[in-house]
């Protein structure tokens, strides 16, 4: 980008700058259709609220206090850290696990047909069946609620990592074992690049669904969190709260969203958006 | 036992190979096959197309184990195993530089590579990616890859197929230079004859499929001095020991 101060005489010639300011606007312009669709949202929402008022329809307004009441008071920022650890935990137990047994259900053929039921029966269990049996069996404590997100985003790890693990590349295994990598080698530079895509396809769909899942394991065993404030507010009829905590973890989704999973994915893909 | 260092060859004996299909056909790809290629020379296994060359190569390589017969590979310091693939296969998410220093062992991970690199015009890509590579190029690194390892065996399986003639003359003479500089027991799979004539010491003749061993070649003329007029002879004295080999089967003399 090239920002002259005003009243700088400009060397080049001004087709070149017609040209980066139409770059310029093409550039931004996704950005700048992302901002007027949230602010037709807004604007719809508050229409709606304002010409039918009830208290189990806010306004954004009445939301925005409530979002800055609790946060100014500690509370949201505290439940929302709450929430965010289980997500963290769950998470990073459901990609761990379900890694390793699907790349192995997908390098062993015999296995992968002994445990496919297994797979199948898991990924079909409600989740909310495991949830109230998780608090059954081991309690009503974190680990049973971290254990019991974790058991209902695993089976949709394991599907997707087996795919991937099928799809290797036998030629690189060949062209390893010729060169004798270590088996430290052979994992960081030939196995994981090879499963960099379904490993980031299996924590993008991990990260939306766990998120929602652990409000619902706050909701019915926990007493703090994102999950139980909704609860509590969905006793005291309180709407409004109700709005602001979503919209906050959302927002905080989001954030991770842009800030961690996209560079990443960005960086692990680098070798590829530089076509010969 | 054999000291290390001294004039170990790669002895081959495969008694057989038979791949078995699912339905249960099963196909004779060798029998009896048994040469030899002495230490520190450059030889060519040649065949007919389909015969078994490159499933020689990947018994040689020990990516078949499903064989009877035996074989033993050079010795030195290391051992090691060298090959340049049909394809390249080199990691796409890697960088030419990190592709060939991948395959150093651990105590060579610090060589310093400009010199091989140089050598095989590849000190402008070292940061590139595969992707970023023409096939020539890509073929170079492969190249590259094997000779930098130092390796007591070096395997090549049609390493210049599919490449437009200029670009594989190129790569054959780069591969000439770079083996010269530092010989070592090599043996390429491929099916040019005239290729075979320019490169080796030694040319395998093989048979069709079961392949055996037809014949060997042997070319005591060094390197240097294969002028046009010298590789016409040669080929004309090939074509008077085989036969019908250099037409046909074996594709363009």
């Amino acid at each position: 980008m090239n920002l002259r101060q005003p009243g700088t005489p400009a060397p080049h010639d001004f087709q070149a700058n017609h040209a980066t300011a139409r770059s310029l606007l093409a550039s931004i312009t996704p950005a700048l259709t992302v901002i007027a669709s949230l602010v037709g949202l807004y604007l719809l929402w508050h229409v709606a609220a304002t010409v039918w008022p009830s208290r189990a329809f806010p306004t954004p307004h009445q939301v925005w206090t409530v979002l800055v009441k609790d946060t100014v008071n500690g509370e949201l920022p505290y439940n929302l850290a709450i929430t965010l650890a289980r997500v963290v935990a769950a998470f990073v137990l459901a990609m761990a696990i379900g890694s390793a047994v699907g790349i192995l259900l997908g390098m062993y053929r015999r296995a992968d047909r002994f445990f496919n039921a297994w797979v199948i029966l898991f990924l079909n269990i409600p989740a909310l069946v495991i949830i109230v049996l998780a608090y059954i069996w081991f309690g009503l404590n974190e680990v049973a609620a971290i254990g019991a997100v974790a058991v209902n985003k695993i089976p949709t790890v394991v599907v997707t990592m087996r795919e991937g693990a099928r799809a290797l590349d036998p030629r690189f295994g060949e062209m390893a074992s010729v060169y004798r990598f270590s088996t430290l080698d052979r994992l960081r530079h030939v196995l994981l690049p090879q499963l960099q895509p379904y490993f980031a396809a299996a924590a993008r769909s991990g990260i939306a669904l766990i998120w929602k899942i652990v409000l619902v394991v706050e909701l019915l065993g926990r007493s703090n969190g994102v999950g139980f404030q909704i609860h509590l507010y969905f006793q005291l009829f309180d709407v409004a709260a109700i709005l602001a905590y979503t919209l906050a973890f959302v927002a905080v989704m989001l954030l991770i969203e842009l800030l961690l999973v996209q560079p990443f994915e960005r960086y692990a893909t680098r070798w590829r958006r530089r076509p010969a | 036992m054999q000291p290390v260092g001294a004039a170990a060859p790669l002895r081959v004996d495969i008694a057989e190979k038979t791949f078995r299909s699912s339905e249960g056909v099963s196909m004779t790809a060798l029998k009896d096959l048994a040469f030899e290629v002495r230490r520190d020379e450059f030889a060519c296994l040649v065949g007919p197309s389909g015969c078994g060359k490159t499933t020689t190569l990947r018994i040689l390589l020990g990516l078949d184990t499903d064989f009877t017969g035996s074989f033993q590979l050079p010795r030195n310091e290391g051992s090691r195993i060298a090959a340049v693939f049909q394809e390249p296969i080199l990691l796409p998410w890697r960088t030419v530089e990190q592709n060939v220093r991948l395959a150093l062992p651990k105590d060579m991970r610090d060589t310093d590579l400009t010199p091989l690199f140089d050598s095989l015009g590849l000190s402008q890509m070292r940061s590139l990616y595969p992707s970023e590579l023409s096939l020539g190029l890509a073929r170079r690194v492969a190249v590259a890859r094997a000779f930098a390892i130092e390796p007591a065996m070096l395997f090549l399986d049609e390493p210049f197929v599919s490449l437009d003639e200029q670009t594989a003359e190129r790569l054959r003479y780069l591969v000439l230079a770079v083996w010269s500089a530092r010989p070592t027991t090599a043996l390429m799979v491929t099916h040019n004859v005239r290729e075979a004539l320019m490169l080796s010491d030694r040319i395998i003749l093989l048979s069709a499929r079961p392949a055996h061993v037809q014949g060997y070649f042997d070319i005591r003329i060094p390197r240097e001095s294969r002028s046009p007029q010298v590789m016409s002879d040669l080929a004309r004295s090939f074509r008077q020991k085989f036969p019908g080999i250099m037409r046909g089967e074996l594709g363009q003399p």
